[in-house]
């Protein structure tokens, strides 16, 4: 049989299953009706006592029970992810993914409850040091295995039978989207008839929050949390921590067809261009994003006219919003003005090393049920970034490109186009 | 490595360790013979701490320096000596277009700031109360893009300004090799033309130290070369180290005239999960895929083995078994360090190729055996100490 190929002479790569969890709920069904139905899951932090903190509100996960830390709960998330995305494709057997795991994942580490626990069984009843932990650190021995940064995607390889050596990647905010990239490389290489891409994020923690707090890129509209994500508008004040996990399926073309699986949607390109302007911020002058939107859009074969959708970063920092318009608006031209750009984390709020993953989901998701989740808190617009966010109501559209963006912090950028299944 | 793959050389290294930086003071250190390391600083854990380095040398910009911790800096400068060793260090035109993936850790603690949370909390009126308050006035706001593992490849870019793409990759010793083999799949495949690919390791951190005393992995007390921490007396020695290679297309390398170091053929990866004997079989598999293309007589094995049990034990069962091949393990020499481990052997290994000759066993136990030929090949297995196995194959540029 031929093989089918895209127009760079590549095997195409199509998405067969898909899974997530978010704070507005687990699966994709609830996601999506509450997605575009507009709501927020966006609410006051519970998990830890937030005295004193100048951010106290989150998108975090709080319906699968305590977390033990972010390590087991990013597990769990993912898990849960995991098994809608394969159940949904059909693909292999239980236990026997025929492909690689490319995981998105917050950097594992031990956190204050197991380092004051350590120091508790020290004894020391002056000053606690590093040489009193490690008098008796070997009384904890799963914490060397539950704290090692391959931890989540070793023991989702186990549970899920991925093939060989199972990649935990970060590439920050754009993490999601990079494991895409990997697997939609993986198969156009034929290295794999197949591969399971993931992020997740579980990381709302008393230290996790201060670190982005202390670096002022997060929201302190504490008193009315649901508002606190306003991505582009005139009063966004900052993005708004969460947590969730996305999960897909990616096959070629020819091997999903081969075995009559559904195709949900088809990875048409991917993109990336690395900006070295500054640790946090972007250059100035937008053109790493600028470049990075094109790649993805050779990549795929397009032009800036085939695109219908945008699903947006948009973390409502004042910088990323305004850095993206700035790419989006030189890659679209005036085209921009009317061309549908929402941003997920309005309601979901910023899920980090996952984010770009389950923005990937509900791009699918979008092209599927031709329809576009909102912008909410759309009430002020910014006058400086002129664009059509959806506002506060989803829509119907037809759709059959779209583009999903992911900036992150080190200069990352990936985007990924993505579109209906090939007539 | 498919049929019809492109071929994928190695045109620069970059490397600083215990033993100093770049491949003279590295071959140098070897060919004497005689390992040393810190037993009394981390007492009673066993440490390989960097050699003094001028960071200046290459990362000029002393606020470049301030916003990272020392993994970052080990990284940096390990990546900046590879970009000159394969004559492209500032030029844009070569460096906008070079891809980079770099295994990380990450994690760098304050160790002042958890030891005043970790003695005051217990006695602290409202305990969480003090540790956010401790934390908000603490922390240095930039600790955490210090911390952060994808940060190394985000100074990277800054200071040399390599800014294709840029991936990190986590897993402890799996990271390496997977970053390695990826990068190299993806120029053989057309991917990409050229990436710089590596990582860095602190080992002087208490912090560190503890994740893996947890299960009781660190050598304690007295070093002794890896295959002879046998019996009870196994464990690694963490060590400071940064390593970086450029690898490419030979076509993209031509065009730009410049010199191969060395050629990488194949490197291959697996994991299976830790029950007695799986290490052997998963390096016996992975040596089935590159067995066709050794040549018996002038090959070696550089072993990335740890001087932790199982694995180095499950090892040293496999290496066994090809006896033919002479063996050195470079732990011995650097101590273990983690996710730059693989990547660093592969420069060893390149070292080796290009001087034609190995350097001298340094093992009491009998594995590893002079080797009197010349050097074409090497072997360079990577074992991680809780999981993941690796192979690869350099050979001597031709």
């Amino acid at each position: 049989m031929a093989s089918t190929r895209d127009k760079l002479g590549r095997p195409i790569v199509v998405v067969t299953g898909v899974g997530v969890v978010t704070s507005l709920g687990a699966g994709k069904a609830d996601n999506w009706a509450r997605l575009t139905g507009g709501q927020s899951g966006i609410h006051a932090i519970t998990r830890f006592p937030t005295e004193g903190l100048k951010t106290r509100i989150a998108g975090s996960v709080d319906f699968l029970g305590e977390p033990e830390n972010t390590a087991a709960h990013s597990e769990r998330m993912a898990d849960l992810a995991a098994e809608e995305a394969i159940a949904q494709s059909g693909i292999g057997r239980l236990g026997d993914f025929p492909g690689p795991l490319f995981l998105a994942v917050p950097p594992i580490e031990m956190e204050w409850r197991q380092r004051l626990e350590v120091g508790a069984r020290s004894g020391s009843n002056d000053t606690v040091t590093y040489s009193d932990l490690l008098r008796v650190s070997d009384q904890f021995p799963a914490y060397h295995g539950r704290f090692l940064f391959g931890s989540v995607a070793d023991h989702l390889a186990e549970k899920f039978g991925t093939r060989g050596s199972p990649i935990s990647l970060s590439t920050a905010c754009a993490s999601g989207a990079s494991a895409i990239q990997l697997g939609v490389e993986a198969i156009r290489r034929g290295d794999t008839d197949a591969a399971l891409c993931m992020g997740t994020d579980g990381s709302v923690n008393a230290e996790s929050v201060i670190r982005f707090s202390l670096l002022s890129a997060l929201s302190t509209s504490n008193d009315n949390p649901q508002k606190a994500a306003r991505p582009f508008s005139k009063n966004r004040d900052g993005f708004v921590m969460a947590e969730g996990a996305g999960a897909l399926v990616l096959e070629s073309y020819d091997a999903a067809k081969a075995r009559g699986a559904r195709i949900l949607g088809v990875v048409e390109g991917c993109g990336e261009k690395t900006d070295a302007f500054h640790r946090t911020r972007s250059s100035p002058d937008g053109k790493p994003i600028i470049t990075c939107i094109r790649n993805a859009l050779e990549d795929a074969g397009l032009t800036p006219d085939d695109i219908d959708y945008v699903n947006a970063h948009g973390t409502s920092t004042p910088e990323n919003d305004k850095m993206e318009y700035l790419g989006c608006s030189t890659v679209f031209g005036e085209r921009i003005a009317k061309l549908p750009i929402s941003s997920n984390k309005s309601m979901i709020g910023h899920t980090l090393s996952a984010a770009g993953a389950i923005e990937a989901v509900f791009t699918v998701l979008t092209l599927q049920e031709q329809r576009m989740p909102p912008t909410i808190n759309y009430d002020l617009p910014d006058p400086a970034i002129p664009l059509d966010v959806v506002p506060n109501t989803a829509r119907d559209a037809t759709l059959k490109h779209a583009i999903s963006n992911s900036f992150g912090f080190g200069g990352q950028n990936v985007s990924l186009v993505m579109g209906v299944e090939p007539a | 490595m498919a049929d019809g793959a492109r071929e994928v050389l190695i045109t620069g290294i970059g490397i600083v360790s215990c033993l100093g930086e770049g491949p003279d003071a590295h071959w140098q250190k070897l060919s004497e013979a005689k390992p040393s390391a810190d037993a009394t600083t981390f007492a009673p854990y066993v440490v390989h701490p960097l050699a003094p380095i001028n960071f200046d040398l290459q990362i000029p910009k002393k606020g470049d320096q301030r916003q990272m911790e020392a993994w970052q800096r080990i990284g940096t400068y390990a990546a900046g000596l590879a970009l000159d060793s394969a004559g492209v260090k500032g030029k844009t035109e070569v460096l906008s277009h070079m891809d980079m993936i770099v295994a990380a850790g990450g994690g760098e603690r304050d160790l002042s700031v958890d030891s005043t949370i970790l003695s005051g909390m217990p006695r602290a009126a409202n305990p969480p109360a003090f540790l956010n308050e401790r934390l908000m006035s603490d922390l240095r706001p930039t600790l955490f893009l210090a911390q952060l593992s994808n940060l190394l490849a985000g100074n990277i870019s800054i200071v040399h300004g390599v800014t294709s793409s840029s991936r990190t990759f986590m897993g402890e010793e799996s990271a390496g090799l997977d970053a390695v083999r990826i990068a190299m799949s993806r120029i053989g495949a057309g991917q990409s033309d050229i990436a710089l690919v590596g990582g860095a390791h602190n080992g002087e951190r208490p912090d560190l130290i503890m994740l893996y005393e947890f299960a009781g992995l660190m050598l304690k007390d007295k070093y002794a070369p890896v295959w002879e921490r046998g019996d009870g007396k196994g464990g690694f020695a963490l060590g400071s180290l940064g390593a970086f290679l450029v690898i490419e297309a030979r076509e993209h390398a031509e065009a730009r005239g410049a010199t191969p170091l060395a050629r990488l053929t194949s490197v291959v990866a697996d994991r299976r999960k830790r029950v007695p004997g799986n290490v052997t079989a998963s390096l016996e598999g992975l040596w089935d895929e590159v067995k066709d293309k050794v040549h018996q007589k002038s090959a070696a094995f550089l072993s990335g083995a740890t001087g932790a049990n199982p694995g180095t034990a499950e090892e040293r069962a496999f290496l066994e078994k090809h006896g033919e091949l002479a063996v050195r393990a470079t732990g011995s020499y650097l101590g273990h360090g983690l996710e730059p481990q693989f990547p660093m052997n592969l420069a060893l290994a390149t070292v080796a190729l290009q001087r034609g000759s190995l350097f001298p066993p340094c093992d009491s136990t009998g594995l590893e055996k002079p080797m009197t030929g010349a050097l074409d090949q090497v072997l360079v297995t990577g074992v991680g100490h809780w999981r993941g196995e690796g192979l690869a194959l350099v050979e001597k540029a031709g």
